[in-house]
């Protein structure tokens, strides 16, 4: 006791986007507590008024680099269901695909180049290459088949440019799908040696729980990513399934003067979306070895530990790949069949789009008029949903650190972990577009 | 020989160019043989004081508050590198220009759209805060040019970049003819570079890129009115990626 705690950290670094911890408390007695998202706004909302449907998911990819593969699907289902248009069988198996491919690769960058270097005790991954060469060499070799595996549904993985709203414009072939089979099943004793290296780390990861609400895809046809109804799950164990067009019920946003990004509250006075939420509500139906992963990892739901975040979006990684395979496996039984996508004609309505990005659940909400021109648009990103959840750890963690006496170098690693554990997408989160009608 | 020292910033941006450079699997070992990164928060706890060789600046300048940030880098650097379309030209920041300021605050934020922290001005080039060496278009960066330009500024050779437009490209690739198919295309005066991508995967040039120098805009608009677009909207067509290089 006596100390004086003065935190300070103006864009917390190995995070996307800029965020600010700050944390003043002196005898014990905390003064300031703060997750702040001083993210400069960008105003997409604004962009998408008066451009025409077939632009729209091409400008919204541009929200997030790292998640521009769901941003595509989120608008893109949006899209069709304003302007009616069906898609193919096939199309929803690739489409599926291609977020599984997006899952695997956004959780391994977070893991290997944002997470591991807190738990092997170095500033980043710089010095790893160095002293963990294999370790650095698995990293980017996993990287690499996450980024190829969109690459070859979607022409890039980074803003794609194969997604429209019907499907795709152009095809992988079969030889590219038994090519990403290969790539998959290349990777997996990468996946192997990344448990065992998980697996030897656990201890670091800070015990810590705080009760909240769980937010993510539920889905009939698989763990819920691609598609399915909002699931939410308070720590009663009490689950509620809603329609992705009631989602304005779930996320009833706030301002907050510590954000440019807006604050989500739903049955609690925060929830929680991304990989942890998406495993407390859906682990039934991850794929076996995903399973047999997480027992190996001492994982077992419902996990209230916001650091083991990291360890579930690990778990999907493994999940994604297995889950990968098997849809390569049914789009090849079925013959891939070269499928134009039809010639969509403009009507007046509105439609709103959900898919669970790496980092939660993700809603585009678009209308449109009988030419097909944009007049309104709302997206809310899973970062958004997640800063109140930050905050309210913060408030209980901070208070708790204080009483045992916690050095100020060790909060600010707690802290900076905490955050880190959230995989925020910052710059994303801020690039929010809802629309209030000048009255 | 010391290896250059070389950070990596961001402003304004979806941060994507970083995640394409992330996306160079093995090879981006091999870069760093060639280069040393020294800060790069968005991966990296570490800064540097020394002065360095090379600023990679991602992002779009549009918050006045910036400018400081952005002259400090310049400062402390002997090469400003903007990489990307958003640091280049302002790229997909610069289609809100179009609207007044305050519209589209009070569109997006409502009743709190006086808030101070959501102080924004126009997106702008980084070029408009701080002089730049050189300035690498493509939304998101193309990798390949990005080592190959990173690579002759490393070696006193003047960068390249294209300078005919995509058309060059696409027929190149034998692609038929966005306008042949019934759609219509940027491609026409938009700068290459890029391999034309988007018409090889069967969708039309936005022009990520920018403009070649000299775009002959009317004729531009004559062309996708021939294409079949509304002339009003032809008119604003390519403001997507190049808000800031034409007209009202």
């Amino acid at each position: 006791m006596g100390q004086k705690i003065n935190i300070n950290l103006q864009h917390v670094t190995r995070v996307e986007g800029h965020g600010n911890i700050i944390v003043n408390a002196t005898n014990g007695k905390l003064e300031r507590c703060e997750w702040q998202v001083p993210e400069s706004p960008r105003f997409f909302e604004s962009m998408v008024r008066g451009r025409h449907f077939p632009e729209i998911a091409r400008i919204t990819s541009r929200i997030c680099g790292i998640c521009s593969v769901g941003h595509q699907l989120a608008s893109v289902k949006a899209t069709e269901k304003a302007l009616g248009i069906e898609i193919s069988e096939q199309t929803d198996k690739l489409r599926r695909l291609l977020k599984h491919g997006e899952n695997f690769d956004s959780h391994i960058l977070h893991v290997y180049f944002l997470v591991a270097p807190d738990l092997l005790g170095v500033s980043s991954v710089m010095p790893l290459a160095a002293s963990h060469p294999e370790v650095v060499k698995r990293a980017l070799a996993m990287k690499g088949v996450g980024s190829r595996w969109s690459g070859i549904i979607c022409g890039r993985s980074t803003h794609p440019v194969r997604i429209v709203p019907g499907g795709f414009s152009k095809l992988p072939t079969k030889a590219e799908l038994l090519e990403l089979k290969k790539l998959i099943l290349d990777t997996v004793p990468d996946v192997k040696a990344t448990a065992e290296t998980l697996q030897s780390l656990a201890d670091r990861i800070p015990a810590f729980e705080r009760k909240t609400e769980y937010v993510g895809l539920v889905d009939s046809v698989e763990y819920g990513l691609y598609d399915g109804r909002i699931g939410c799950l308070m720590p009663d164990g009490q689950r509620t399934l809603l329609n992705v067009e009631e989602y304005r019920s779930v996320t009833n946003e706030w301002v907050s003067p510590l954000s440019t990004a807006k604050y989500t509250r739903h049955q609690m006075d925060s929830y929680m979306v991304g990989a942890l939420a998406r495993i407390n509500l859906n682990f039934q139906q991850l794929h076996p070895e995903a399973k047999k992963v997480a027992e190996s990892l001492g994982f077992s739901v419902p996990c209230y530990n916001p650091y083991m975040n990291t360890v579930a979006q690990f778990i999907e990684a493994v999940h994604s790949a297995y889950a990968g395979l098997d849809l390569i496996d049914s789009l090849l039984d079925a013959g891939l069949r070269e499928e134009e996508v039809p010639p969509i004609q403009p009507r007046a309505g509105r439609g709103v789009g959900a898919v669970d990005v790496p980092r939660g659940i993700l809603f585009h909400d678009y209308e449109y008029d009988e030419s097909g021109l944009c007049l309104s648009a709302n997206c809310i990103i899973p970062t958004n949903q997640n800063h109140a959840n930050i905050q309210c750890d913060m408030d209980q963690l901070v208070p708790a650190m204080i009483r045992s006496n916690k050095s100020q170098a060790e909060m600010e690693l707690s802290l900076e972990m905490l955050v880190r554990a959230y995989d925020p997408c910052i710059s994303c989160s801020t690039h929010y577009l809802d629309i209030t009608f000048v009255k | 020989m010391s290896r250059p020292k070389v950070a990596f910033f961001d402003f304004t941006s979806c941060e994507g160019c970083q995640v394409e450079i992330a996306n160079f699997d093995q090879d981006l070992l091999k870069m760093l043989q060639a280069i040393e990164v020294v800060e790069f928060r968005e991966i990296m706890k570490e800064t540097c004081s020394a002065p360095l060789d090379i600023a990679f600046v991602e992002g779009s300048f549009s918050r006045e508050k910036d400018r400081a940030r952005l002259q400090k880098i310049r400062q402390r650097s002997r090469l400003v590198v903007a990489y990307g379309s958003c640091a280049a030209t302002g790229g997909i920041n610069a289609l809100k220009n179009h609207k007044p300021v305050y519209k589209y605050k009070v569109e997006v934020y409502g009743a709190d759209a006086t808030l101070p922290h959501l102080e924004t001005q126009k997106a702008l080039p980084i070029s408009a805060a701080i002089p730049v060496d050189l300035a690498i278009p493509g939304c998101p960066v193309n990798r390949d040019e990005f080592v190959r330009l990173v690579s002759d500024l490393l070696h006193g050779k003047a960068p390249t970049i294209p300078n005919y437009p995509v058309c060059m490209e696409c027929k190149k690739k034998e692609n038929i003819c966005r306008y042949e198919l019934g759609d219509t295309c940027l491609g026409v005066v938009s700068r290459a570079g890029c391999g034309a991508l988007c018409p090889s995967h069967d969708t039309p040039c936005e022009a990520c890129r920018g403009f070649v120098d000299t775009p002959n805009l009317n004729s531009l608009v004559d062309v996708l009115v021939k294409g079949g677009m509304q002339p009003a909207y032809a008119r604003i067509k390519a403001q997507m990626f190049t808000a800031n290089l034409v007209e009202e």
